[in-house]
């Protein structure tokens, strides 16, 4: 079912967002005025082409990147003008990330992984939970060379949820798995979407996918070609690409 | 230029900070090579030219006297090219202003026209007119020590008598390019003159009148040195000759000879010790850079250059850094060996000028030793990345396999955080690469340590010398060897509070083959003054009716032990040879000596209580009225003050030891901080997307720097005591290398010696540390969510 947006309380309110890079003597315009609010719970997937901005958008939600135009408000911080320290403070407290290369520290083992993050946070839960929330409640001192590719991706989400964070940021999460392991993936931050309640940011450019997400943003050029919200999310087991 | 070479600099470029600390290391080993060998050549042509253009005599001997007569007999012998015969005196001298005690050497000049042998290069003023009655020419160490300059005047008591001398010019003289006073330890250029001037003045003033009293000659090409020797002190012997000697024991060409083979010792083992070091470096900084590049080299093995190429590219790339280094460490060592050159022309050889020379050789052996520290440092890895195939190496290594680290594993997982456990797993997967890194800056820690040795090793060489041997203030000798009743007179004196009478005969030891050109030293068993010091540097009696031996003079100048005989060949009154029983060692670090009990030397040289000289201990604040008590005194000849001595030695060496502080400073500073910096910087990059991560996932500048740092402190903080051990092993070679008939260094370390060692790593490792702190504010945090390595 779509939430209410109405009733749901906003989590991203982005306003005239624009991005412009200096690469030489070249600008390029990677975002050129983004209007956009977030709502809490929701599953969003960003969907578009190499270089549509995408990638952008959620470096700047994530407190990575500093917009050239626009404001952001993450509820009632601004995170525009917002310090460095500031923002190390909000990715800290707030934000969940998980990458397409899982960045895990190959000298922890997956429970250290988690603890690297619950250790700085404010009110985490337990990594031994957050591990078995991915399923992983029997790998806990397995180090990442001892673990496949999906299971690396499960410690990456699990590490990214364990803070319990208001926002989960993915960023393209089964662009190194295949199809299979990839589907298990999506199933854990489906659950994680689901059981805790986070506002899930999802990009991909695997159109498959979007059929997962109670909002489809697509973007090109830089702005938002079109905002699609599923009248009923399927499941993740049903996905295939 | 082909885009590979484009690459190549490109490269250089991007990497500069590391080949920066590259360079720096190699310039370090480079640079103390270039300087010592330099220096050491400098001087030695610069010697050589001196001796030849000032005609240095090949052979020499002094004698009581000869009518001149007798000249011509040894003018004479077969293979004696030229001689020539002078009047010498020991004087006292008095410069106004001056009250301490001065003792001269005065020697005689032709009458008319220059000197066949050991002539004189004046820098100032000119020589003496023939014929005149009162000029002189000083040394210009003890002209400058004292600002006397041509017009200037000063006394010298001749046999007793006063004569006011006018100075008319300041010279160098390659009979004294070395200054000491007999009998001291270092040289003193306020308290030692060496003066000239015309021969009849002289020979009026001594008793020499149609005599002679030192004889020098050179050699024909084809002659035998021991031969005209031989035949000179033939005809010399009724004339009270002392021994006819050769070169190799003319006192300041000997100390030359001693000095330039320590300088050249230095010049082959301090840069054996640096170059080591730094190839060391460059061969562990090298293979690990080159391993970073690993994914490039399968990218050009996908475009399809051959192995050659790949090889070749990357071998420039090293080779550009060593030529860097060996670039910078031959200016910076041509810099220090003019800088060092200069130092010991103006504090210890006396040359009128310095022929400075860089050997293009040793510029060739530099290149060679760096390029091939850093091609083989190199090729390893390349190949190692050659033979990958290009799809293996473009593709992300697979994440490195880690085990809990040692600490963990006996029990203390639980108190530390997981940055603590990330630097000790790290640490504990590259054992090899972190032990390489600890012995680097170890190395720089222990080079530290060398450069700063000196200082401690000096004062503590002068403590044992001069508070546990030589504890009298003042020494002097007599004119002439005297009876032992003139110490009762000498006791009488104001201001002395203890005499102690000594005898020194010249003579040569020999065992087997071994000799030595030396004195035998008859002290008092007892003695409070003068005492001989055991291995533990305690006093000890000396036994009667044998010899005690230097350490040094037993060990490596005789090879005797105690129990054996050695010949002593006595150089004074009726020369003779007796076998003398080796009863025992002592320890001494300054000057070699044989002791005997007075009494025994006595016996052997068949005389009564014949004393050469005195020890005194002087009353403090009496020393000025008792100088002039002791001037005034015809049989009183020479006075060294032990105070003033130990001084001037400090003035004299304070430049050298700065000078060496400066340049060990600066070297190990290089290492230090190239290793340093290295580890680190490498470090960075094989872990840059790690720390990356760790930022975008929250963790602030501070915690992601612990880890980096952490581990960088930790391999820093072992490092220390590693260098502790590796400096006290370079100071040991040291040692080993460096023992000579001057002085042997003792393995003494201050705490001072360990703190420099120490700091130069803290120092080292602080500055790389806030370089890197400045480069984890730039990580590329966006980078880290789309790149894979």
């Amino acid at each position: 079912m779509p939430l209410d947006h109405a009733q749901a309380s906003a989590v991203f309110v982005a306003r005239g967002l624009a991005k412009v890079y200096r690469m030489g003597e070249v600008e390029v315009q990677a975002l050129r005025g983004i209007d956009l609010t977030l709502y809490r719970g929701e599953l969003v997937v960003l969907l578009g082409a190499s270089g549509s901005g995408k990638s952008t958008l959620l470096n700047i939600l994530g407190g990575l990147d500093a917009p050239s135009g626009g404001e952001v408000y993450y509820l009632d911080h601004k995170l525009t003008g917002a310090s460095e320290a500031e923002l190390t403070r909000f990715r800290r407290e707030h934000v969940g990330f998980v990458f397409q290369f899982y960045n895990l520290i190959p000298s922890l083992t997956a429970r250290e992984n988690v603890a690297a993050v619950t250790e700085i946070a404010t009110s985490p839960m337990r990594p031994e939970d957050a591990l078995a929330l991915v399923g992983l409640g029997k790998r806990l001192d397995h180090f990442p060379a001892q673990l496949s590719g999906g299971e690396q991706q499960r410690v990456a989400i699990a590490r990214a949820v364990a803070k319990n964070p208001a926002v989960l940021l993915c960023d393209e999460p089964t662009g190194a798995l295949d199809s299979a392991t990839g589907v298990v993936v999506l199933e854990v931050l489906e659950k994680v979407n689901r059981e805790l309640g986070t506002l899930t940011v999802l990009i991909t450019h695997n159109a498959g996918i979007a059929d997962m997400a109670d909002r489809v943003i697509r973007l090109s050029d830089g702005r938002i070609a079109e905002i699609r919200a599923n009248a009923a999310r399927k499941a993740a087991r049903e996905l295939s690409w | 230029m082909k885009a590979l070479d484009r690459k190549l600099f490109r490269d250089l470029w991007h990497l500069r900070g590391q080949v920066l600390a590259i360079a720096a290391v190699i310039m370090g080993g480079v640079a103390t090579m270039a300087m010592s060998l330099s220096t050491y050549d400098s001087l030695v042509a610069t010697r050589d030219r001196f001796y030849a253009e000032y005609r240095f005599a090949d052979v020499f001997e002094s004698l009581k006297r000869a009518p001149e007569p007798v000249a011509e007999r040894i003018a004479a012998i077969p293979g004696v090219e030229r001689m020539e015969t002078r009047v010498k005196a020991g004087v006292k001298l008095e410069v106004a202003g001056f009250s301490d005690p001065i003792t001269g050497q005065l020697l005689s000049l032709p009458d008319v026209g220059a000197a066949q042998l050991n002539r004189l290069h004046l820098k100032r003023g000119r020589s003496v007119q023939p014929w005149s009655a009162d000029e002189a020419v000083l040394s210009d160490t003890f002209a400058d020590a004292h600002g006397l300059q041509p017009g200037d005047t000063l006394a010298a008591i001749i046999n007793g008598k006063r004569k006011r001398l006018t100075v008319v010019g300041v010279a160098v003289s390659p009979e004294y390019v070395y200054q000491i006073a007999p009998g001291a330890m270092f040289p003193d250029f306020k308290r030692y003159g060496v003066l000239w001037m015309g021969r009849s003045a002289l020979a009026a003033a001594y008793d020499m009148e149609g005599a002679f009293n030192q004889v020098s000659l050179t050699l024909a090409r084809d002659a035998r040195e021991q031969d005209v020797i031989d035949r000179v002190d033939a005809i010399l012997a009724d004339y009270g000759g002392t021994g006819a000697y050769g070169r190799k024991d003319q006192f300041s060409n000997r100390f030359l000879r001693e000095e330039l083979k320590q300088l050249r010792t230095m010049a082959v083992v301090f840069p054996a010790i640096f170059l080591g070091v730094a190839a060391f470096l460059l061969n562990v900084v090298l293979s690990r850079l080159i391993a970073l590049q690993r994914d490039q080299i399968a990218i050009l093995k996908a475009f399809g250059y051959g192995y050659a190429a790949i090889g070749g590219h990357f071998v420039k790339l090293v080779l550009m850094m060593a030529v860097l280094g060996v670039a910078a460490g031959v200016a910076l060592g041509a810099w220090f060996g003019q800088g060092l050159s200069h130092v010991y022309t103006e504090t210890t050889f006396r040359f009128p000028y310095l022929d400075y020379r860089l050997d293009a050789g040793v510029i060739l052996i530099a290149l060679g030793i760096s390029c091939l520290a850093a091609v083989s440092g190199t090729l390893l890895s390349v190949v190692r990345a050659v033979r990958l195939p290009p799809a293996e190496g473009m593709r992300p290594e697979m994440p490195v396999a880690y085990r809990t680290s040692l600490v963990e594993r006996i029990g203390l997982a639980r108190w530390l955080a997981a940055p603590t456990r990330m630097v000790l797993r790290h640490i504990g997967r590259y054992p090899l690469k972190s032990l390489l890194t600890v012995l680097g800056i170890a190395c720089a820690c222990g080079l530290m340590m060398v450069g700063n040795y000196q200082r401690g090793a000096i004062d503590f060489m002068v403590d044992v010398q001069f508070r546990q041997a030589s504890r009298e203030d003042l020494g002097l000798t007599f004119i002439e060897p005297t009876s032992g009743r003139a110490l009762h007179e000498l006791a009488a004196l104001p201001g002395v509070d203890f005499v102690e009478g000594f005898r020194d005969v010249p003579a040569i030891l020999r065992f087997g083959q071994y000799r030595h050109r030396g004195a035998v030293f008859g002290i008092q068993p007892e003695g409070q003054l003068h005492r001989s010091l055991d291995r533990s540097l305690q006093p000890v009696a000396v036994p009667p009716g044998g010899v005690v031996l230097t350490d040094h003079l037993a060990n490596a100048i005789l090879h005797v032990k105690p129990g054996d005989l050695l010949t002593v060949e006595i150089l004074e009154g009726s020369r003779p040879v007796r076998q003398v029983p080796v009863l025992g060692i002592t320890k001494q670090y300054l000057g070699v000596s044989a002791y005997m009990q007075q009494d025994s030397l006595n016996a052997l040289m068949r005389e009564g209580g014949t004393v050469s000289g005195a020890y005194l201990a002087v009353r403090p604040g009496s020393e000025a009225e008792l100088y002039a008590k002791l001037h005034e005194r015809p049989r009183v000849l020479g006075m060294v003050a032990n105070r003033a001595a130990i001084q001037s030695f400090y003035a004299t060496i304070g430049e050298f030891i700065l000078f060496y502080n400066l340049v060990a400073t600066l070297l190990a500073g290089a290492i230090g901080f190239g290793v340093v910096y290295n580890s680190a910087r490498i470090g960075l990059s094989e872990r840059g997307r790690e720390l990356a991560s760790l930022r975008v996932l929250g963790f602030t500048r501070g915690e992601i720097a612990y880890i980096l740092l952490g581990e960088l402190a930790l391999l820093t903080l072992a490092a220390i005591p590693a260098g502790f051990v590796v400096g006290i092993g370079l100071v040991g070679i040291l040692v080993v290398a460096f023992q000579s008939e001057l002085y042997r260094l003792p393995l003494i370390l201050t705490p001072e010696n360990y703190a420099m060692g120490a700091s130069v790593v803290v120092v080292s490792a602080l500055l790389s540390g806030l370089l890197l702190w400045h480069r984890l504010g730039r990580l590329d945090l966006v980078a880290v969510l789309k790149t894979r390595e």
